[in-house]
């Protein structure tokens, strides 16, 4: 116990009127980090129980492995496919080379080394920067340093495709965390998701970097459309003229952005957050509901000049990131609604907003991200009105 | 018909008053602590928006364009120059007779809207709304739809605004942001999420 013995050594230095007080948020992450807390509530309410903040956000993590890892290993494989026709560069390239490991899209090993080349420093430079600042703030306010960060780093890392420049991660992740978070007092205080924020801002800030042909795999020269793109202009029918089938789609093996392709690898992060139930599964009814019923409704109606109204809901299901967004975005309980009927309605606003935004709008192929902002903020209203109602109803049961 | 339907959905969430114009915001911004005076506040101003934006139409139809008067004898004349003051007439004095109503027979909603009721004659989104309407030529009924539904965006934002904030009181929002900064920065952001509408063409 060594290192126990070093933490109560230290710790005096950091509480009250210690010499390193205004460090206390460090001491307090990393201690907290590698054992239990021990501190207990003081005064009632006493609520006991294993799963704190921590665990909930460590399960996050832990459903979000199947994307990390089909994240590795999709965009290893696009990139090495378009590498055969368009040659390699750059200094993954090098090591690449260096390594040995080779280009062969066949190799998963191959695939899942140059896709973490990509991953990986993305994934750092949102550490560390989304980390610097969130450390910042909780020194300078006093409040602890949250696991919350953790999740919305790795959300964060795979909503982005692969190609990003690293000062734009540094970027928005800034926006996500400050403008986002921090602003309103940190996790649990927010009203949007940090992690789409951030993902939002740069969105409209640089549209050219976050939209297109060209981005999802990063090799020079090679162009390839998401599955959206594909269906907004001819049709979900010319996916198969393309070689995507349902199934590709369904596996992941698509363009896209790094961790969303993969419904499957989301589906699996899903049934494990409804075991431990982070997530509420009323959320999730809610959203599939909105979008099976509003895409039924728009196959009904039929468009001669938009081949995007005839596109089934098994398709939806599997393109862009309505899997992704639906199991980590909608579920995050923060900023859905709180009250169980609001969780229904929430979900079904989300599921109605991006089918209209995918099939309606023209000038965004996806419509997941903005589709949860837009619940987000409109979440604490659904709110009022069920909590309104509920009032209403036991009144007129007391005459 | 139709064309009616997509100008009021265009008017609603594609060109919201509030968060995509930014028109009306000290009121937007001053008023929606509460819910249920932000859902008083939208609903005056929707009904003031859709008595203005019509009779403002017809002002300019049967008074203002050239040759508008030419029922009276005057072909020749034109009196838009006087558009803007007759229009804010139009509004103050409607506000006036609200703000009565209001006192007579809702007394808590004239209560809680205090000073702000007879500020409604100044909202832009009000006279904005109006001078849209003049500038994108609409007929009568597109006046109507347009009033209603422009007015109807501009309760839901404030509405919309107005749950979040009361969300917000449970934040821990730093000294320097309590207030108003942290509700322009809430605007901000709620505009961004209203970016899910822009480009719908209908």
């Amino acid at each position: 116990m060594g290192l126990r013995n070093f933490f109560d050594r230290i710790e005096p230095h950091f509480v009250k009127g210690g010499k390193y007080e205004k460090a206390f948020p460090i001491y307090e992450m990393v201690e907290s980090f590698i054992y239990t807390p021990k501190t207990v509530t003081t005064a009632a309410p006493h609520a006991r129980s294993y799963v704190d903040m921590k665990r909930i956000m460590t399960y996050v993590v832990i459903a979000a492995i199947p994307c990390i890892l089909m994240a590795l290993y999709n965009t290893g494989f696009q990139i090495n496919s378009a590498i055969a026709t368009h040659g390699a560069s750059g200094w993954r390239a090098a090591i690449i080379d260096m390594l040995g490991i080779g280009y062969n899209a066949d190799n998963i090993a191959a695939n899942m080394a140059h896709g973490f080349l990509y991953f990986l420093p993305i994934y750092l430079t949102t550490l560390v920067i989304g980390g610097i600042w969130e450390v910042l703030f909780a020194t300078v306010r006093g409040h602890e340093v949250n696991e919350g960060f953790l999740v919305t780093s790795m959300l964060y890392t795979l909503i982005l495709p692969a190609s990003v420049p690293l000062w734009q991660v540094a970027l928005g992740i800034s926006f996500g965390v400050v403008i986002g978070k921090e602003v309103f007092g940190g996790t649990g205080k927010n009203f949007l998701n940090p992690a789409l924020t951030g993902r939002a801002f740069l969105y409209f800030a640089y549209p050219a970097y976050m939209s297109g042909d060209s981005i999802w795999t990063p090799v020079d020269g090679f162009s390839g459309a998401t599955m959206l793109s594909v269906g907004a202009s001819d049709g979900y029918q010319a996916l198969a003229a393309n070689g995507v089938e349902w199934m590709d789609a369904f596996l992941g093996f698509v363009q896209g952005s790094m961790g969303e392709t993969s419904t499957l690898a989301c589906l699996i992060g899903l049934v494990f957050l409804l075991i431990t139930k982070i997530a509420n599964y009323r959320l999730v009814v809610g959203c599939m509901a909105g979008m099976v019923g509003f895409t039924l409704l728009l196959n009904v109606i039929g468009s001669d000049t938009n081949p995007m109204f005839a596109m089934p809901w098994h398709w939806h299901l599997v393109t862009g990131g309505f899997a992704f967004g639906l199991v980590f975005m909608v579920t995050e309980p923060v900023s859905a609604s709180h009250t169980n009927l609001g969780r229904y309605i929430y979900g079904a606003l989300i599921g109605f907003m991006v089918v209209m935004i995918r099939v309606i709008n023209p000038a965004f192929p996806e419509g997941m991200m903005l589709a949860i902002l837009f619940g987000n903020v409109f979440a604490p209203l659904i709110d009022y009105f069920v909590v309104q109602a509920n009032i209403k109803r036991r009144a007129k049961r007391h005459v | 018909m139709e064309g009616l339907l997509s100008l009021a959905v265009k008017a609603i969430f594609v060109e919201n008053m509030a968060l995509s114009f930014f028109l009306g915001m000290c009121t937007f911004i001053a008023v929606s602590k509460k819910i249920s005076t932000a859902i008083g506040l939208g609903i005056s101003v929707m009904i003031v928006q859709a008595i203005t934006v019509p009779a403002n139409n017809l002002i300019l139809t049967y008074l203002l364009k050239p040759g508008a008067l030419a029922w009276a004898g005057f072909p020749d004349v034109d009196l838009t120059f006087l558009g803007l003051i007759s229009y804010i007439g139009v509004i103050a004095a409607l506000v006036q007779i609200l703000e009565m109503i209001l006192d007579k027979y809702f007394p808590p909603l004239y209560n809680a809207l205090g000073i702000f009721l007879p500020l409604i004659t100044v909202n832009c989104a009000i006279l904005g709304g109006s001078l849209f309407m003049v500038e994108r030529d609409y007929g009568l009924a597109e006046s109507v739809t347009y009033g209603i539904s422009s007015g109807f965006g501009w309760a839901l934002a404030i509405t919309a605004m107005a749950g979040v904030r009361e969300k917000l009181k449970y934040s821990d929002i730093p000294d320097g942001l309590q207030g108003l900064g942290i509700t322009f920065i809430t605007a901000g952001l709620m505009a961004m999420a209203f970016m899910s509408f822009s480009g719908v063409k209908l």
